[in-house]
């Protein structure tokens, strides 16, 4: 018994040191440049594919190993710098969400460029006789891999240390965490600083994926698979600590080893739980500053209803969508059937981030969850489909009630990573829970009931729903509740001072976001006719905040037209080319360098030029 | 009785005892004025009585109701309004928005769901703008208005919910002379009308000396004199503190 306590407290140990090299990395990088990098992942997965491209061409000794090993961290460390110097130096003034997609938009070309070079195929190393070897530590035998990584976890963290508090690099990059805009006062040339910063980033990830390689193989899904874990990790050690993150790794990788002894089924609720306890009582992380408050600059803009013009135009909009299916085929019908679909999905995202001030990263958990319930209603329990349309709002509802208790205590950053978080984990619970939800294969035969199985009177049920839902959600815009959110928003001090209860107002309006959400959800599924884990991935969490973004976040018309425009955009792409991610990617880092306040933003701005707001 | 009752207030930071046993009390319808060097404490006294802050020793009275250590939106709730040193209005309204939105706010109608919130309070919301001399401003965005347009504002906005006492951080800093007196005039004015309290900190000796009834002067965290302008400006003290003998403020 004790030797197995052992054995998987050793395993969870060793897991925790490459979580710990790839949680650091993104942890200096963020304090540095305040950039939560999401292509770190791919700079992981990057490294493992580099490391195995070299490894697998060395002898299988140890220090061919060791060389091959160094020789990969180089690599990420040059590419890490030139990423920067391309890439993201140019968003460094831009706000956080659009940084965070910025980033995704690398993640997607990379996945893409990587698929193309090393093949579509998981690549195991071949193994030397030493990596396969065991120690024995009282009757219990260790892999001797395992103990080498669990060295190597405090030995960096040393090493890190050393490097901070001992050179004059390390002092910078600390004060530069502390105050940048002081650093730079003191003349510091923060372009070194900040690339040198991010090519020991990368660095460390590439050694995180090359030593990866020997417990598992260089595959197309780690890079998002050590990404959600990364953001766990960072957001419970405290953004921008190093010795945090170091903790926060150790408390995950160790529950994680004995979670799945324990409780197989429930250890990525229970790291949930964790991070929620944590968070609880310490809002900034267990090592993290308080960040200071920001008073929302960019929500300066007056918000108004539509004007005349723009009603007309939705009222004629409307009834052409609701008049198409009598002359459109049924593929058009179909991307019909979506964009209604889309455009309820983007107006519940765009309730809690426009007017409520959060933006989610993670709204397809709402979706999914919508979606699975639906299916399990009509499915598991045979009840009609009227009845699964009405469980999935108030299942995701309910859910996002439970979730957003927490989360909307807190803001900006953490508030993306927490949701990006909490959608990797429901969906990862819907992928490991097969006699539920059927894991990978989804849960089939989800069809409308029987008076609604023609796919005309499903399309006008969904736009009829989905148009209701939106108004539904506009209405409370401009009532007062809306109006409270939006003044939390504006000003906290000011909210206050006139006695809002800002934290009530968002949870409520967080629960009204993913119960519309949920709604949405439950038709995507019916109108497919199946459910799969792809519903909660965090590429649908992106696609809404793209809807969002490109119709704007300041008008409530602004995600309607998002959606519409996204949707038509995306099936036509996805007809046109299997590159669909490197184009989705590459669109993504092309639209926000060229508009890094926002699509919709600059687009204001033109169409108010010469006219008083 | 008296509006606010503050008694023996402390507080501490590290060693630094920033504010050191303060008691005073302001009346309806007063304009009590708190001034000191700078560090003497005063902003940490403000955010003693706001909630910003927690004291660690003593007692302050709204009414006769303890309301020690409360959260600045229950202290609003019981009837102290707020003025910002920097001001703070809801950028994406306009001047009526937010003034109907504190009158939303004090009438406890905040969670209404249907009836578009710009139809609530409009005539009450006219009537508290031009108040303060802001009617024409009615229709335009609080992010556009003019530094002391927003100031006026933020007075409006308080005023919404009543107020048994309003409290002005620094509620002239950034504007003209000419603007400051006749902010500060009309202040006084709504609070006779009224029988509001306020307590304010100020920088600008003329306005202090020009409107309050009262002055409180605080000096490393300690009240070194409290009075009537006259007494304030006779009493060697407070000259020694802002004139600097090297008696008082001298070596440690």
């Amino acid at each position: 018994m004790l030797s197995t306590l052992l054995v998987q407290l050793l395993t969870g140990l060793s897991g925790a040191s490459s979580l710990f090299l790839v949680s650091a990395g993104l942890t200096v990088i963020f304090g540095v440049t305040r950039v939560v990098n999401f292509s770190h992942g791919s700079l992981y997965m990057l490294g493992a594919y580099t490391g195995w491209s070299i490894l697998s061409r060395l002898p299988r000794e140890p220090l061919p190993f060791i060389l091959g090993v160094l020789l990969t961290v180089a690599a990420l460390a040059l590419l890490g710098a030139l990423l920067e110097r391309l890439l993201l130096r140019r968003i460094y003034a831009a706000p956080e969400l659009l940084q965070l997609l910025f980033t995704f938009g690398v993640v997607l070309v990379v996945q893409d460029a990587t698929q193309a070079i090393w093949g579509p195929n998981d690549l195991p190393l071949p193994r030397g006789r030493w990596l396969r070897s065991f120690v024995e530590i009282g009757d219990a035998r260790v892999p001797l891999y395992d103990l080498i990584l669990i060295a190597i976890g405090p030995a960096v963290l040393a090493a890190l240390w050393l490097l901070l508090t001992r050179t004059r690099w390390g002092t910078l990059i600390r004060a530069a965490t502390q105050d940048r805009e002081m650093v730079a006062a003191l003349g510091v040339d923060q372009k070194r600083l900040f690339t040198s910063v991010f090519a020991l980033g990368a660095g460390l990830a590439g050694l995180a994926g090359a030593l990866s390689l020997p417990d598992g193989s260089a595959n197309l899904q780690m890079d998002l698979s050590i990404i959600t874990d990364a953001f766990v990790v960072v957001v419970v050690g405290g953004l921008g600590s190093v010795p945090g993150a170091f903790l926060a790794s150790i408390l995950i990788g160790v529950l994680q080893a004995f979670g799945i002894v324990v409780l197989p089924q429930a250890t990525l609720v229970l790291v949930f739980v964790i991070m929620a306890a944590v968070l609880v009582v310490r809002p900034n992380g267990l090592l993290g500053r308080p960040q200071a408050i920001r008073e929302n600059p960019a929500s300066t803009t007056l918000i108004r209803p539509a004007e005349p013009a723009l009603r007309w135009l939705g009222l004629a909009a409307l009834i052409l969508a609701a008049a198409a299916p009598l002359f459109v085929g049924p593929f058009l019908l179909s991307v019909l059937t979506e964009m209604a679909v889309a455009m309820l999905f983007a107006a519940a995202l765009h309730f809690m981030m426009g007017p409520g001030g959060m933006a989610s990263f993670g709204h397809a958990a709402w979706f999914g969850l919508g979606a699975y319930a639906a299916a399990l209603a009509v499915k598991g329990l045979a009840l009609p489909m009227t009845a699964g349309l009405l469980i999935a709002p108030l299942l995701a509802g309910t859910a996002a009630a439970l979730f957003g208790w927490f989360v909307v205590r807190l803001s900006g950053v953490y508030l993306a990573m927490l949701t990006l978080a909490f959608a990797q984990i429901v969906w990862a619970v819907m992928f490991q829970a097969v006699d539920l939800t059927g894991g990978d294969n989804g849960i089939l035969g989800v069809w409308p009931a029987q008076w609604a199985t023609d796919r005309l009177v499903f399309y006008w049920l969904t736009l009829a729903l989905c148009t209701a839902a939106t108004l539904v959600l506009r209405t409370i815009l401009y009532a007062p509740f809306g109006y409270a959110l939006r003044g939390a928003r504006d000003s906290e001090l000011r909210a206050a001072a006139i006695g809002l209860d800002a934290t009530r107002l968002r949870h409520a309006a967080f629960t009204i976001a993913g119960a519309a959400a949920g709604l949405a959800g439950s038709l995507a599924a019916f109108s497919k006719g199946s459910v799969f884990p792809g519903f909660i991935a965090i590429s649908r969490s992106v696609d809404a905040l793209l809807m969002v973004l490109l119709g704007g976040v300041q008008s409530m018309a602004g995600p309607i037209v998002g959606a519409i425009a996204y949707t038509g955009l995306f099936d036509l792409l996805l007809l046109a080319t299997d590159q669909w991610r490197a184009v989705l990617g590459l669109s993504i880092i092309v639209l926000v360098l060229a508009f890094p306040q926002g699509i919709a933003g600059t687009a204001h701005r033109l169409w108010l030029r010469g006219k008083e707001a | 009785m008296k509006t606010l009752a503050v008694t023996a207030l402390s507080r501490s930071f590290g060693g630094v005892r920033a504010v050191d046993g303060v008691s005073f009390a302001v009346a309806p319808g007063e304009m009590l004025a708190l001034i000191g060097p700078n560090g003497a404490g005063k902003s940490t006294c403000f955010n003693l009585l706001n909630g910003q802050l927690r004291p660690d020793t003593g007692t302050v009275h709204l009414g006769g109701r303890d309301i020690t250590g409360l959260s600045p939106r229950r202290i609003a709730r019981h009837g102290v309004g707020r003025t910002f040193q920097i001001t703070a209005t809801f950028a994406s309204m306009t001047a009526r928005e937010n003034v109907q939105l504190a009158l939303l706010a004090h009438h406890r109608q905040i969670w209404r769901f249907l009836r578009p919130a710009p139809q609530h309070h409009a005539r009450e919301a006219d009537a508290l703008l031009a108040q303060v001399g802001m009617a024409e401003q009615a229709d335009r965005a609080a992010a556009i208005l003019a530094y002391g347009d927003l100031k006026r504002l933020e007075l409006a906005i308080a005023l919404a919910a009543a107020p048994r006492l309003l409290l002005m951080d620094e509620p002239t800093a950034g504007m003209a002379p000419a603007e400051r007196t006749a902010l500060m005039a009309l202040t006084r004015d709504l609070a006779n009308q009224r029988q509001m309290a306020v307590l304010f900190t100020e920088h600008d000796m003329d306005v202090v000396f020009g409107i309050a009834d009262r002055i409180l002067v605080l000096d490393r965290g300690r009240l070194v004199a409290e009075g009537t302008p006259e007494t304030i400006r006779a009493n060697p003290a407070v000259r020694a503190i802002y004139l600097g003998t090297g008696a008082t403020t001298g070596g440690h």
